[in-house]
């Protein structure tokens, strides 16, 4: 059996930033399986712009954001496999993956990053109800047909879920021909970053209906319509308040799910991002195997991807290296009140100077604290004047406020008092 | 007075801008142009894909090199819409020249598509 | 002039000419959808029922034993998953039992074997049932099959020996013309010396085509849940709770690809082409189910589905000649348990009601097995490796989710029996079938299919007629 220093699974931005960050902190023995053909993972398709802002300091297209990080990996001459599913890892840290050149190959890796990425929710997940007609499908699979293939999915198209690739393939079926007649989103806020409403919907006068959803797809071979109905503050539909919309596509973008299912099979605990849980070393249960990007957590921004992934790909380093990684994590990490999920689930009281936590909070909220509880004892408080689930927030602190004390850290949301 | 959502990049920032074109909320001075830019002359970067020969995909994937005016973007999908390029093409080759006789900005292709 | 023409590809239809194929006889399955199995067998509970529910001596309770018994064979022959897990019928509270008993005396008298299981033994077996579960009825000889590759494979079975499909063709009428039938669809006229009509939900309407009936076949729909395969044996047996007037009730229960399913709802409704779900129906689905196992994990939901039992006005299955023509004969209202009993009535009705009015010579090349298809999955490695070095198809997986190789895809698309859609080709292959749902396979499965059939992928359909995937191209100034 071949073996490997590090394997990496996923070529995807995730991928490519852990492999370049574990080469740069002295890993030569380094193996990128990308099931795809071609690396740089769903990046490929997503040819709107707005990535790279933190990373590079200049605004590039997914095709060119992945363009940079292909170029490191080949500058390095990091080894990396196309066409290549793993479909199988185990604790021992050997995975099986197979491709139709190699054949079924089996690799003991000293240490493995998991960055298989995300996908998306189907309408089965959430029971859209109605017929199930051709015409229904995910954002990123009319993407890409689109992008890659140039193939509109559909000429009257509805979008339900106002996350950010429905918002942009709204745009991108415009410009290319199709009438988009609105987005429907359950909550009553968007779900999508703000410069996605304002430039995929509002320039193109596409109405976005909040607190709505689809109650009923109809259509026996293709879609003819969808009825949609606005719901109550617990997400029911509200009788009476149907619309109708004669389309032939629905396009859903309804969140994304880890595409965790190799690390869930080893029984790693699963996190409330649905990820697995890891510390601040984005190490995962199991020692010497690492997550990281979007299967991990969902990430908003590719930026914080590549960001997340240089720190497991240098910890796998470490790891791979035999330094000693932060002691032992004696500190639980978990989300409180109103907070979705907070990785990582567990950091140590002492090593590094700062402890970094990633979180979601569950609703738009204004004039709020986000509070750092010890044991029950309030560390910090943080005032947002403005924060909203569409975002993912990073906040800092230093772990002297821990004052070497293990035990339970809650991450929650307060309101601030009115005067 | 007008109310903006920046869309400079995607933190998104809330802009008021006065009659008299000053800018507040920004966080970043890129906001401050962006929402003088857009109550005077709004323009956008237009990002779609052309046909592609030779190449193992049918599009290739481009942008304008620059914002280009709001009102000429479906003039622009209209000039787009006939390209037809050969591969090899790489990251920024201009596909076409001052796009909707916008001087200065160029269509260029966004992905590097090898020959087959 | 043909032999015989089957109406309608469903299970029952795929097993009349299957059974039919060990003749040589001029045979031709006429499917109005763009599929073989394309309704009702493929929307229900994948069980292979052990013949315990049936009132003794009805034609379910004789077709259902027998066909339960022909399935192991029928499953190598046909190379169909067939898991023989068993089934229990579940007491939840002390005055079930009494039911218990009742099931377990038409169980013996339909030849089924049962045991009672006290609530501890039941625990022991499944642990994720509810701890109220009072006592259960065992019948070893139930179990799960794969609904969609044992009607595909039977038809692909009967084509390999010599009989011919047609699909996307409705019968519009059936006369009688000097003794024999002109069958005419909407594309083409037929003549045939007899006609079986295995038409499933509309086997009633064409009854009605050559004389009036005493009988009807009404749609009544069962909504289901599908989660992922998230981990084996959640539950070992397919789980019932005891029956009622309306059916067998919500089932718990693995599929034969490690999937779970939940379900079936029973509403009667009008229309027999109403496939859809709803959030009520499918809510109750859950609140029932949970009452037998309560910790169901509803996250792991992947799909939802809901197919029309074809339930007769007679409540039993109508297996006999017309009333004017012994010619023309009528498989009708084959509800549950007809996926298990198929491969029994297809046999009665070649050999029973076939033979009487036409006479059949043994087909000299009959064979009752298909080819195997390739199952890189359950190869070693040194196996699989082998296959990929001789055809590297079977290294690279289109469906990540399932691990479906191109080369399977091949394989099913190199078939006798067409691969016509999108919808087929995933239930031959179970490529789509995963978490995603086709979310980054379909696209590829498109392309590989328009390029197998030599067209374009604007006529690829996802099902039936009308159900195409793409529906432009952009850029067509620059082509």
């Amino acid at each position: 059996m071949r073996e490997v220093e590090l394997a990496i699974i996923g070529g995807g931005s995730a991928g490519l930033a852990a492999a370049v960050a574990a080469y740069d902190n002295g890993i030569r023995d380094i193996v990128i399986l990308e099931r795809g053909a071609f690396l740089g993972g769903i990046l490929n398709q997503c040819i709107h712009n707005g990535f790279g802002l933190t990373e590079f300091k200049e605004e590039l297209t997914g095709p060119e954001f992945a363009a940079r990080f292909i170029k490191q990996v080949e500058d390095r001459n990091i080894e990396y496999y196309l066409n290549s599913v793993v479909s199988n890892l185990t604790e021992d840290k050997v995975l099986t993956y197979q491709n139709s050149t190699e054949g079924v190959v089996q690799l003991k890796a000293k240490a493995i990053v998991m960055a298989a990425g995300c996908l998306e929710r189907s309408a089965g997940a959430i029971a859209l109800p109605g017929d199930r007609p051709a015409g229904v499908m995910s954002a990123g699979q009319a993407q890409l047909f689109l992008n890659q293939f140039g193939y509109l999915v559909g000429k009257r198209v509805f979008i339900l879920g106002s996350g950010d690739i429905g918002l942009i393939m709204a745009r991108r079926m415009t410009l290319e021909g199709a009438k988009v007649l609105g987005v429907a989103e359950l909550c009553a806020w968007s779900n999508g970053l703000n410069r996605n409403m304002v430039q995929c919907l509002d320039d193109y006068g596409i109405p976005l209906y909040l607190s709505h959803t689809v109650t009923k797809v109809v259509g026996k071979s293709r879609l003819e319509k969808v009825i949609i109905s606005e719901v109550d503050e617990c997400k029911r539909p509200i009788p009476g308040t149907e619309k109708e919309f004669d389309c032939d596509t629905l396009i859903l973008s309804i969140g994304l799910i880890p595409n965790n299912g190799l690390l869930n099979n080893l029984g790693i605990a699963q996190g409330r991002s649905r990820g697995s849980e890891v510390d601040e070393n984005f190490e995962t249960s199991i020692p010497g195997i690492f997550s990281a990007g979007n299967v991990l957590h969902v990430h908003d921004l590719v930026d914080n991807v590549v960001e997340e992934a240089r720190v497991a790909g240098i910890n796998a380093a470490k790891y791979i290296k035999g330094e000693k990684l932060d002691s032992e994590k004696d500190i639980k990490v978990t989300a409180g009140n109103m907070i979705g999920y907070v990785v990582p689930a567990k950091i140590s009281s002492i090593g590094e100077d700062k402890a970094t936590f990633k979180f979601r909070v569950r609703e738009p909220s204004k004039n709020v604290y986000i509070v750092y509880t010890l044991n029950g004892k309030e560390i910090k408080k943080v005032f947002k004047p403005v924060i909203i689930p569409s975002e993912m927030e990073i906040q800092s602190l230093p772990k002297s406020l821990f004052n070497g004390e293990s035990g339970e850290l809650v991450v929650s949301l307060i309101k601030k008092e009115e005067k | 007075m007008k109310e903006l959502i920046c869309i400079v990049c995607p933190r998104g920032c809330r802009l008021t801008v006065d009659d008299d074109l000053n800018v507040t909320g920004n966080f970043c001075p890129r906001g401050a142009v962006y929402g003088k830019q857009e109550v005077t002359n709004p323009t956008r970067v237009i990002t779609s894909i052309v046909r592609i020969e030779g190449s193992d995909l049918a599009m290739c994937p481009v942008k304008t090199s620059a914002p280009i005016k709001k009102g000429n973007i479906f003039k622009a999908m209209e000039e787009i819409n006939k390209v037809k390029i050969n591969a090899p093409i790489h990251i920024g080759d201009v596909i076409i020249k001052d796009i909707c006789g916008e001087e200065g900005v160029d269509l260029v292709a966004t992905r590097n598509m090898e020959a087959i | 002039m043909k032999d015989v023409i089957i109406i309608g590809a469903g299970a029952v239809g795929a097993f009349i000419a299957r059974s039919l194929s060990r003749y040589t006889v001029d045979a031709l399955i006429i499917e109005k959808e763009f599929d073989v199995g394309d309704v009702t067998s493929m929307a229900n509970s994948a069980i292979a029922h052990s013949g315990y529910d049936p009132v003794p001596g009805t034609k379910k309770a004789i077709f259902n034993v027998k066909g339960n018994r022909m399935m192991k064979q029928v499953s190598e022959e046909l190379d169909v998953s067939f898991i023989e897990c068993g089934t229990l019928t579940v007491a939840l509270y002390d005055e079930q039992l009494p039911m218990l008993e009742e099931l377990k005396k038409r169980a013996e008298l339909n030849g089924v074997p049962c045991e009672i299981l006290t609530g501890e033994q039941v625990i022991a077996v499944e642990p994720n049932i509810s701890k109220n579960v009072k006592a259960a009825l065992l019948c070893p000889t139930g179990g799960i099959i794969n609904p969609f590759t044992l009607t595909a494979h039977a038809v692909e079975n009967a084509l390999d020996n010599g009989l011919h499909i047609v699909f996307g063709e409705e019968v519009i009428s059936i006369e009688r013309v000097d003794g024999y039938f002109k069958v005419t669809t909407n594309k083409n006229v037929y003549e045939s010396k007899v006609v079986v009509n295995a038409a499933g939900l509309h086997s009633d309407d064409i009854a009605r085509m050559i004389e009036p009936i005493d009988w009807s076949v009404s749609p009544r729909k069962g909504e289901y849940y599908v989660l992922n395969h998230f981990k084996p044996g959640f539950v070992n047996h397919v789980l019932f709770p005891l029956p009622s007037e309306k059916g067998k009730g919500i089932l718990v229960s693995a599929t034969t690809s490690g999937n779970y399913i939940v379900g079936p709802s029973s509403e009667w409704v009008e229309d027999k082409d109403d496939f859809s779900t709803d959030a009520l129906t499918l809510a109750e689905v859950k609140r029932q189910a949970t009452d037998m196992v309560p910790n169901i994990p509803f996250g792991e939901q992947i799909r939802v589905y809901a197919g029309c039992r074809a339930t007769p006005s007679t409540h039993d299955f109508i297996i006999e000649p017309s009333k004017k023509y012994k010619e023309f004969l009528n498989v009708a209202g084959i509800e549950s348990p007809g996926l298990v009993s198929s491969p029994a009535i297809g046999e009665y009705v070649v050999e029973e009601l076939i033979k009487a009015v036409l006479p059949l010579e043994p087909n000299p090349n009959y064979n009752p097995f298909i080819k195997k298809y390739i199952k890189p999955q359950t190869m070693s490695i040194e196996e699989r490796n082998a296959l990929i070095k001789e055809n590297p198809d079977y290294g690279q997986i289109i469906c990540g989710c399932e691990k479906v190789s191109l080369g399977e895809i091949k394989d099913a698309l190199s078939r006798s029996l067409p691969v016509n859609s999108v919808k087929a080709l995933k239930q031959r292959t179970r490529a789509g079938f995963g978490l995603c749902q086709g979310g980054f396979c379909q696209v590829k499965v498109v392309n590989i299919l328009a390029k197998s059939k030599g067209v374009s992928p604007l006529e690829i359909k996802y099902g039936r007629e009308g159900s195409e995937i793409v529906i432009e191209e952009v850029k067509k100034e620059a082509m």
